[in-house]
């Protein structure tokens, strides 16, 4: 008996302090959300002018041919960017996005392409060199706090690679979107060929300006275009992030609810059995006194 | 007033300008006339400019205000850059470091 409850008292010390340890990632993360979110509305003006900028080329000049807006007439290669985390704690993100892009490559794949994955974040670069796939590119490292260096980096190996004639003919980017604090969703876009798009449908611009160029709308063009999908894969990194930490926030807060209860229940047990160690004492004196009691009587 | 240095060149953009979109020059000084009130000015290191229904926005990479502009940094790097294209001629990063730190030190209203 005084195994088993020096047994549980070991079991509820160790949940205690996972359950202290999952607290503070808690807390941790809950902190991190907000400066993540201050982070995307900051990088929000910049993308908003320069969707308004490229759809004004586009809705001006559509004349102009460039390589990054014409889509291929027989594609081969599709390229996919994948955005996932670098570290764990963070309950089903990293599986949901993965999810997303095994099914975005069934569909490439059926329509007769080759898919290159091209991954952000040690999770999914993990994920892909254990199931031996080759990777277009990879980077790591930033998951948390993404720079625009690291946006632009990514977004110059994918246009080199488009631009490349043995190169990917299409890239998609697979990514986690934050709505709230609660309702993070995964969103599979593709940024190239060109497919712009209308953020906010009630944009009051009802006839788009017509724009002069400096010098000419082709040149504009050719410096726009790879600013914008930058600009694309920034926002996707800095959504990616924000609910990276929300994702965090709740695999915690839920693993600290469990700790808890299972320490309720643990005591419970642990006092159920201290109860019955000291009913059995109590029984054993108690039988002993009797004993010696009636031993005494029978002597007198 | 606004004035920017695309490709082209200067442009100066004054109240009901037609609208245009032009690529800024790596290293260009922007700068804001403002009534009342003293210029302001900024280094930009490439990126665009756009006007549309009477309002300016420039998109840029890198920007700082003159303001801000660390006149001892800037001068620095300015030397280091000069120091690198004296020892190698076609040194491109260099040309466009001391490029970007030229128009900081414009920026500031310091003379290069």
């Amino acid at each position: 008996m005084g195994a088993q409850l020096r047994l549980l008292r070991r079991r509820i010390n160790s949940v205690k302090s996972t359950a202290k340890i999952t607290r503070a990632q808690e807390l941790i993360a809950s902190s991190r959300i907000v400066k993540a979110q201050q982070r995307m509305q900051a990088a929000l003006p910049y993308e908003r002018e320069i969707t308004r900028a490229v759809t004004g080329v586009v809705s001006n000049a559509a004349s102009v041919d460039h390589p990054l807006t014409v889509a291929k007439d027989n594609p081969v290669k599709a390229g996919v960017l994948i955005v996932t985390s670098d570290s764990g704690f963070c309950g089903g993100f990293n599986a949901n996005v993965l999810r997303e892009a095994e099914a975005l490559r069934g569909l490439l794949e059926g329509r007769g392409l080759e898919v290159v994955p091209f991954v952000t974040g040690r999770k999914g670069v993990t994920w892909h060199t254990f199931r031996q796939r080759e990777m277009g590119g990879q980077w790591v490292g930033f998951s948390r706090k993404p720079a625009y260096a690291d946006a632009k980096e990514i977004a110059q190996t994918l246009i080199d690679s488009f631009k490349d004639d043995n190169g990917i003919d299409e890239i998609h980017i697979v990514s986690t979107e934050f709505v709230s604090m609660l309702t993070q969703n995964v969103v599979v876009k593709r940024i190239l060929p060109l497919e712009v798009e209308e953020t906010e449908a009630t944009e009051s611009t009802a006839i788009p300006p017509y724009f002069e160029f400096e010098p000419t709308a082709g040149d504009v063009l050719e410096s726009l275009l790879p600013r914008y999908v930058e600009s694309r894969i920034f926002t996707a990194l800095l959504q990616s992030a924000a609910s990276e930490e929300a994702a965090r926030r709740r695999a915690m807060k839920s693993a600290t609810d469990n700790a808890n209860e299972l320490m309720r229940l643990l005591t419970q047990e642990m006092n159920q059995a201290r109860q019955a160690e000291i009913t059995q004492e109590i029984s054993e004196i108690v039988g002993g006194a009797n004993a010696l009691a009636d031993a005494a009587a029978g002597k007198e | 007033m606004v004035i920017a240095k695309t490709v082209d060149g200067e442009i100066g953009i004054m109240p009901q300008h037609a609208p245009v979109l032009g690529v800024l020059v790596e290293g260009g000084v922007l700068r804001i006339k403002r009534e009342g009130e003293g210029d302001l000015a900024a280094a930009v290191h490439g990126g665009f400019i756009s006007v549309a229904d009477d309002e300016v926005s420039v998109l840029a990479e890198v920007a700082e205000l003159g303001s801000e502009v660390d006149v001892a940094a800037a001068r620095d790097a300015l030397d280091r850059a000069q120091a690198s294209i004296e020892a190698n001629q076609e040194d491109a990063d260099a040309a466009i470091e001391a490029k970007r730190a030229r128009a900081r030190l414009r920026a500031a209203g310091e003379e290069v």
